[in-house]
């Protein structure tokens, strides 16, 4: 199974708020930004801190404009996130149009 | 949730973190000699290691470009490898240039790089650098006695997941004939967190 995503790609970061473990940082839920490159494959985190079956997936650095992530700021920040925190946010979505 | 790992070893970790901070806001350790003391237990896992991976990219051109392009796969030349912890991490260095600033952080906990760098300093650990170094890295670098060019672009690396950063620091100037021992010298933890210039 190949990776969703590749260098270049616009995705959107999971809203999701679970209950349980996660490794989706509550600051760049919901923003989108462009996929650096992948960075292996490990199993999901919700899944394994359950004990539950958890195939290895893509894990993707992705990286987010500090304007896009707090409304202010001239920095980047890149973030690895785990292929099922993440959606298509199209090809050329401008996230600072959304 | 997402603010800490479950299960015993987080409770574990977090009443450490809480009797540390009740040691030190009663004066009863200081928190330099506690980081120094794991540094001397840890004594294969050292900022040394990733001071010379560091001055052998200063003094090898071919050897830089190895390590920008596959860190794990260049460590090794130098006897190095990520493989302290379960798995052999993966690890990419980050490298500052005259427009770019790189700075590591784990949002989520504490990831750090320890087989490169040692055992993380507490601050590292601390909410208040985990937390604001991503919203306002200039002024937390400023804090640090660190102050940016305003022309410099910041890059903040969040290693919350199973990657681990390395900042590859830029060549102090006049260090020209330095050997790789002396270039290794002017190599500090914090120039290889991005808290300091070098």
């Amino acid at each position: 199974m190949g990776e969703r995503f590749g260098p270049g790609d616009r995705v959107r970061a999971s809203r999701t708020d679970p209950a349980h473990h996660t490794r989706i940082p509550r600051y760049v839920r919901g923003a989108v930004g462009t996929v650096v490159e992948p960075e292996g494959r490990h199993p999901l985190p919700d899944l394994s801190s359950r004990r539950l079956p958890a195939e290895p997936e893509p894990v993707y650095a992705v990286q987010f404009s500090a304007r896009e992530l707090f409304g202010a700021g001239d920095h980047t920040v890149t973030v690895a996130l785990w292929e099922s925190y993440l959606e298509s946010a199209g090809a050329g979505t401008r996230a600072e149009e959304l | 949730m997402s603010g800490d790992h479950d299960g015993p070893a987080a409770t574990i970790a977090a009443q450490v973190r809480r009797l540390e901070e009740l040691l030190e806001q009663r004066g009863l350790v200081d928190p330099e000699e506690v980081d120094g003391r794991l540094a001397a237990f840890l004594t294969r896992a050292s900022p040394a290691n990733g001071a010379r991976v560091v001055a052998r990219a200063w003094r090898d051109e071919a050897f830089r470009g190895r390590l920008l392009a596959d860190a794990n796969a260049a460590l090794p030349e130098l006897g190095l490898s990520m493989g302290g912890g379960l798995q052999d991490q993966r690890l990419t260095v980050v490298e500052n240039t005259k427009d770019r600033h790189n700075v590591i952080v784990c949002t989520l906990c504490s990831c750090y790089p320890l087989a490169l760098l040692g055992p993380s300093p507490t601050w590292y650990k601390s909410e208040a650098y985990r937390s604001r170094v991503v919203r306002d890295p200039r002024a937390v670098l400023r804090e640090f006695g660190f102050e940016l060019d305003p022309g410099v672009r910041v890059s903040v690396w969040d290693a919350s997941a199973e990657s681990r950063y390395m900042v590859l620091p830029r060549r102090p100037a006049g260090t020209e004939d330095a050997d790789e021992q002396a270039l290794a010298a002017h190599v500090t933890r914090n120039g290889l967190i991005g808290v300091a210039p070098v």
